[in-house]
């Protein structure tokens, strides 16, 4: 059974028909990019794996449980899901520590003791165990994300969202965050992300997913799709985020 | 303007090195002048306050110093400001909750709640409160509503009321004008919550919602606590206008209140001058405390905020790349 099963989502923001029926799985232990152009829809269907965003149409199936039905214990859902935001999201008003330890201590009832050994041990994953007691505001970007990487891992989800990870933050602290997130994989972990990274995806990645205009246009292992997709919009799009001095011919 | 510039010596009296730098300090005579003019009406005040026989200092040290003085001070001014303040504090974070929920009813009789005691002068509320013993002649019973009817419908007798208070000691004295004070503070409060907790970035509650927490726990959290430090100024300045409002009192009629003890001494004694000096200084003393408090609580909610951090939770080079 696949971890994640969505069926036909449809989702509008008025007018606007972002997602236009979207069909796609993954697997347990697999690791997913999502690319394409802005206006896509990527984010938007990343946001409705864990119901951030509300579908019109079509269904979200984690772990053969369909969250988009009301009668759906939606929290308990998304505890198996963490969620790593473009611009961090940390809470400013908790230390470092506490941003990996309040979810778990108020919504899986975990001790003190343990909340705060669980905390430790992600946040010396990410290789920020000298900063548990700093306030977010007082880290690099870089550092932030990696907070909330721990911070999501905390929860120990079956599977994690990145919705553009690396967008918000200086080149130089990109390598950081990519390498946390390249472990993570080796780890087992599984992993849903949108990204802009085309060379972090044709190295993580088991398959690449490239939308376009809020459909699926072409999917399949990284050395297909980047490497000779098959779709024209594909190598259109391939082609400016990889030489963007490109020029089209007229 | 000359007297700003510093001056150097000419670069060719040692082509190698420039000369020592002979810097002449920037004059401000506008300062001098300041300073001159506010020297002279201070001394005038200070002469005024010293010399001038209606202030009789005695007499005001000697009012503010009476029993029922300080006793009005204590409960009808201080007592009343904390309780209306915590009935105006809690009402309005539920109000503004209420206010931005997804619920239209809910939101409805917060908005209508806000219209109607934002409507209606202190005054005119606190006089109002003093007389609503009158709506209930019978008392205020907390039971089964209209269950004298349904009691009739059955064919039986008796009634399910668990007590009843009597309306006339409800609404009297000090606890009308809490009512009263804390329900028009509540309606101002309502919208300085709901600022707070607008402030607040959308992202903040995705995230606590992705990490599966229910929405309440979101609010309680992570959004409030942020909200307070919109909050918390506003607040300081409600509370320290909420000590002053309770001179209001008077209208429901609560008589053991600061400014009612200090007017009876001063009629009393035909001073009435001195009375008004003697409520500044009460006044003016626990306006001073307040904001000492409001000091305290803005560092406790701004924690995280800015790169100032507690400084027990600063590990040392913490600042960051």
């Amino acid at each position: 059974m696949a971890l994640v099963e969505i069926k036909n989502l449809h989702k509008s923001f008025g007018t606007n028909h972002v997602l236009r029926g979207i069909d796609f799985t993954v697997e347990q232990g697999e690791v997913v990019c999502v690319i394409g152009p802005s206006g896509s829809g990527k984010s938007t269907l990343l946001r409705c794996v864990n119901l951030l965003e509300k579908p019109q149409e079509g269904q979200v199936i984690v772990r053969g449980e369909d969250i988009t039905d009301p009668d759906c214990h939606l929290d308990a859902a998304r505890q198996q899901i963490g969620m790593v935001f473009q611009q961090f999201n940390l809470f400013p008003h908790l230390s470092v520590l506490a941003n990996c330890t309040v979810a778990q201590r108020t919504v899986l009832k975990r001790g003190p003791q343990d909340a705060d050994r669980i905390a430790r041990a992600n946040l010396e994953r990410v290789g920020l165990s000298d900063k548990i007691h700093a306030y977010p505001a007082q880290l690099s970007g870089g550092q932030q994300q990696r907070v909330a990487i721990a911070r999501a891992l905390s929860m120990d989800p079956a599977l994690m969202l990145f919705d553009e990870p690396t967008s918000a933050l200086d080149p130089e602290l990109v390598g950081d965050v990519l390498t946390v997130m390249r472990k993570l994989a080796l780890d087992g972990m599984t992993m849903l992300v949108v990204t802009h990274e085309m060379a972090f995806a044709r190295e993580v990645a088991d398959r690449v997913v490239f939308m376009d205009a809020g459909v699926i246009v072409e999917q399949g292992p990284p050395a297909d799709v980047i490497g000779s997709p098959k779709e024209e919009r594909t190598r259109t799009f391939l082609r400016r985020v990889l030489d963007p001095t490109h020029v089209e011919p007229a | 303007m000359s007297t700003d510039t510093t001056e150097t010596r000419p670069a060719d009296a040692s082509p190698d090195r420039p000369g020592a730098i002979n810097a002449v300090p920037v004059r401000h005579p506008g300062r001098w002048v300041a300073i001159a003019v506010i020297v002279i009406l201070a001394g005038m005040l200070v002469h005024l306050l010293v010399t001038n026989k209606a202030f009789d200092w005695r007499f005001v040290f000697q009012a503010m110093n009476q029993q029922p003085v300080i006793h009005g001070f204590l409960k009808g001014t201080l007592l009343v400001t904390v309780l209306s303040m915590i009935v105006g504090v809690g009402g309005g974070v539920l109000l503004a909750v209420m206010r931005l929920s997804d619920n239209p009813i809910l939101a409805g009789v917060s908005w209508v709640f806000t219209w109607f005691f934002r409507s209606i002068p202190r005054y005119i509320l606190l006089f109002t409160m003093g007389t609503l013993g009158i709506l209930f002649p019978q008392g205020i019973a907390f039971g089964i509503p209209f269950d004298w009817k349904i009691m009739d419908w059955l064919g039986m007798s008796g009634d399910w009321r668990f007590f009843t208070l009597d309306a006339n000691q409800v609404f009297t004295g000090i606890v009308a004008g809490v009512i009263g004070l804390g329900l028009s503070e509540a309606a101002y409060m309502a919208e300085i919550a709901r600022a707070g907790i607008m402030s607040v970035d959308k992202g903040q509650a995705e995230a606590a919602e992705a990490l599966g927490m229910s929405s309440g726990k979101v609010m309680r959290r992570v959004v409030l606590p942020q909200a307070m430090r919109v909050i918390v100024p506003p607040t300081g300045n409600e509370t320290i206008a909420m000590l002053k409002d309770t001179s209001l009192l008077l209208a429901v009629p609560v008589i053991a209140e600061l400014f009612y003890q200090l007017q009876s001494i001063g009629s009393t004694y035909y001073k009435t001058f001195p009375i008004a000096v003697a409520a500044t200084l009460y006044y003016l003393a626990a306006t001073s405390v307040l904001m000492v408090g409001q000091y305290f609580l803005e560092r406790h909610f701004g924690r995280g905020f800015g790169t100032k951090a507690p400084r027990a939770a600063r590990p040392a080079g913490a600042g960051g790349a």
